[in-house]
């Protein structure tokens, strides 16, 4: 598996011929499934709580609404399609947060970046790729010139990724590609990797408090994209593709092979990982809970996919299938899980938020990490706004603007990530996520105004960052 | 007499208006344990994180096996073979065990970590520090009571094949089990060849594990001698008051106040 790499022998085990590793009578590997439940309820008093509290909560509404509801509109499987569908922009916004919030930092412009980027997006695709036309040549040049700068200050704190795709950006509108789908998606995204770099040099570099500089950029992209629209003006997304994004489904065979490469992958990787666990002697959960929990998640994939196959729409035009968005956020999810758990740079991501210090003194280059969350973050939010625009149709002045951020901010917050940084996954934005979705779409469906929605919203973050303070305190109180 | 490994020849160090180390000299030998004494404030953890990289030095040379060597950041003491366990422990709370003493040197490729060479390179050496209290190589460093962060930040240290490890005052957080094996653990380390210092407040202990003993009295290395030339009485006079008969600083009051 991997490549034979010189092991060393620590001083200490040459110290210690006699490798008394079997001696370790303490450190226990495989533990019964009581023990694991013990445990896991030990590390909930200490304040662990993870996703568990959203999870809880997510629960709670749903059968809440579904007994407010007396016009059974919220558990249809119309209502709950659109939920997702409604909701997957903003969260995936939030997935990209995460990172930030992990190095104890916050993107407060991460919901104007990407209505930056969805403005570009569709004015590329308005003018038919001639930006030069559209915006005039002094905007033009100023637009370019700053991609190139965001490129040498990706180069200068080593984010060489940030650096090429601006430089790519920056290219593709200099050239003129002519307007293509697929295009003005990757234009979207380069967009937000251009705004992340300008984000992370000024915070990781120059040392700027990132509530600063981001909610000063806030403000700044919002400007630009009035800018780039016009007041009153709103650029029409009239493309099939960009279409389908957040509003098509996949085919009933397209449902069902997703099911099976997902549910089947995350069962194939948790077992293996298990079974390798087991086979070496590490310190790994009881396989009947790894069991209970693969076998759920299968089972309850299965029913969402048998269901969301079915025609959710009778009598009007058939509508089937799992919504694209689902794919598109399972996908950012696998992606953004593997590179926190299982690389390099995700392990020193949480040892910068969790003590920067220590990780200077580890030889880890704290300004490239640094830097690096905030490029994460934007082209995240690129992704959300490419997402939230197709569901619309059309990008307006208003776009990532109003209570965008209230919610990608929130829904991190709600599932679990820790303001305070050092905490957190990328699926407790999901969960997050899923939570405020289903306030709105909940309370929209009781007919409430738009002021209870706001205050409700509002509240429940406070409380998700209550529980984030309490559970800090207690899990500080538990180690000493 | 076995060969320096480290060498500062009289390095010094301010912060801003304050210097804290003044022409310091001091030798490190392979296979010896120097002890660092030296009042609350001598500077003695910041000589520990001049050598280690953290501090760029203002003022004369650090030789590493004789030669000159530049250390501007951890990575290079690191890679000359240079391990510290710091007196503030530096471990991230929120990382585990393993992931805390592999932090910065992780094995595997960088897309994709060897986890399990790492915890059980992680669980031996423990093991061999005779590590009983800890309940899981996977419990979050934040968990843990102030002598298993202790035991941990020196096991991450001596995880490395190093040549030589400094230790900022190891054992103040340990009782009297743990600290008896950290005496233990530092011999065993100078016996096979590892150059030494250990910074401690107590006597006992650096009579018991020393070879030498170097004093620092505000910044200024007052005296490195041989343990077996001094006595107890002598060595806290140095501490306290810079000088002891023909030890130490000239005119030790001269010194005061600047
Ligand atoms: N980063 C720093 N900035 C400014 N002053 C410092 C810094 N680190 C240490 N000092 C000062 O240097 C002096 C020596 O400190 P230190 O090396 O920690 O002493 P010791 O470890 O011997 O107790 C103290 O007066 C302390 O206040
Ligand atoms: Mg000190």
């Amino acid at each position: 598996m991997t490549a034979p790499e010189k092991q060393q022998k620590s001083a200490a085990e040459k110290a210690d011929p006699g490798n008394r590793a079997a001696d370790f009578g303490i450190d226990t590997t495989a533990r019964t499934t009581g023990e694991a439940i013990r445990g896991y309820l030990q590390g909930l008093r200490n304040g662990e709580l993870g996703s568990l509290p959203a999870l809880l909560g997510l629960a709670a509404l749903f059968v809440l609404f579904t007994i407010l509801d007396s016009g059974g509109t919220f558990p249809s499987l119309l209502n709950l399609a659109n939920l997702l569908q409604q909701g997957a922009g903003r969260t995936i916004i939030a997935m990209g947060l995460v990172f930030v919030l992990l190095t104890g930092e916050i993107d407060l412009a991460a919901g104007t970046a990407s209505g930056l980027a969805a403005a570009l997006m569709a004015l590329h695709l308005v003018s038919g790729g001639n930006m030069l036309g559209a915006m005039g040549g002094f905007v033009f040049a100023v637009l370019i010139v700053a991609m190139l700068v965001a490129a040498a200050l990706a180069i200068w704190v080593r984010v060489w990724a940030g650096a090429v795709v601006s430089v790519l950006t920056a290219v593709i509108l200099l050239i003129g590609v002519p307007a293509n789908p697929w295009i003005e998606m990757l234009l979207a995204v380069g967009v937000g990797v251009v705004v992340g770099c300008l984000t992370g040099f000024l915070v990781a570099r120059i040392g700027m408090p990132s509530f600063v500089v981001t909610l000063a950029l806030f403000i700044t992209w919002q400007g630009v994209i009035l800018q780039l629209i016009g007041d009153g003006g709103t650029l029409g997304l009239r493309d099939p593709v960009i279409n389908a994004v957040a509003n098509g489904n996949l085919s009933t065979l397209g449902s069902w092979v997703l099911f099976v490469v997902a549910a089947g992958g995350y069962a194939a990787v948790m077992l293996l990982q298990q079974r390798n666990r087991l086979h070496k002697g590490l310190v790994a959960k009881p396989t009947g809970l790894v069991l209970i929990k693969v076998g759920a998640v299968v089972v309850l994939g299965a029913v969402a996919t048998f269901l969301l196959t079915r025609d959710r729409s009778p009598g009007v035009i058939a509508i089937s299938g799992i919504p694209y968005v689902v794919p598109i956020v399972l996908v950012l999810l696998v992606l953004g899980t593997y590179v926190l758990d299982r690389t390099r740079f995700g392990r020193h991501v949480y040892a910068v938020g969790g003590n920067r210090e220590a990780a200077r003194r580890a030889g880890i280059d704290v300004v490239r990490i640094r830097a690096a969350v905030f490029v994460i973050s934007s082209a995240f939010a690129a992704i959300g706004a490419i997402v939230y625009s197709s569901k619309v149709g059309s990008v307006s002045p208003a776009a990532g603007g109003g209570n965008t951020l209230l919610f990608a901010v929130g829904a991190a917050v709600i599932g679990g990530t820790s303001l305070f940084g050092g905490r957190g996954r990328v699926s407790n934005a999901v969960i997050g996520g899923a939570v405020l979705a289903t306030v709105e779409n909940g309370l929209g469906l009781l007919k409430q105004p738009a002021a209870v929605v706001f205050i409700i919203t509002g509240l429940v973050l406070l409380l998700a960052a209550g529980v984030d303070v309490l559970s800090r305190r207690k899990s500080a109180a538990a180690g000493r | 007499m076995s060969e320096p490994i480290l060498q500062l020849r009289s390095v010094s160090k301010s912060f801003g208006a304050v210097q804290v180390l003044h022409d310091v000299d001091l030798t490190v030998r392979a296979g010896e344990v120097t002890a660092l004494v030296g009042d609350n404030g001598a500077g003695k953890s910041t000589l520990v994180k001049c050598v280690a990289g953290i501090h760029p030095i203002d003022g004369g040379e650090i030789l590493f096996d004789g030669d000159p060597v530049a250390l501007h950041s951890p990575s290079d003491a690191s890679k000359l073979g240079i391990e510290v366990v710091y007196q503030d422990l530096a471990l991230a709370d929120n990382l585990d065990i393993v992931q805390n003493m592999f932090l910065g040197r992780e094995r595997g490729r960088p897309w994709l970590l060897d986890e399990s060479d790492m915890e059980q390179a992680a669980r031996r050496t423990l093991a061999s520090l005779s590590v009983r209290t800890v309940t899981s190589v996977r419990t979050p460093v934040a968990s843990l009571s102030g002598g298993q962060r202790q035991t941990v930040a020196i096991a991450k240290a001596v995880l490395w094949d190093s040549r030589v490890v400094l230790l900022d005052e190891p054992t103040a957080a340990l009782g009297v089990a743990q600290t008896r094996q950290v005496l233990d653990l530092v011999r065993r380390l100078a016996e096979q060849g590892i150059g030494v210092v250990l910074i401690s407040h107590n006597m006992a202990d650096v009579f018991e594990v020393a070879d030498r003993i170097a004093t620092l009295y505000l910044g200024r290395m007052v005296a490195e001698v041989p343990t077996r030339d001094v006595t107890h009485g002598q060595v806290v006079e140095l501490i306290t008051a810079g000088r002891s008969g023909d030890l130490g600083l000239a005119r030790p009051e001269g010194v005061v106040g600047q």
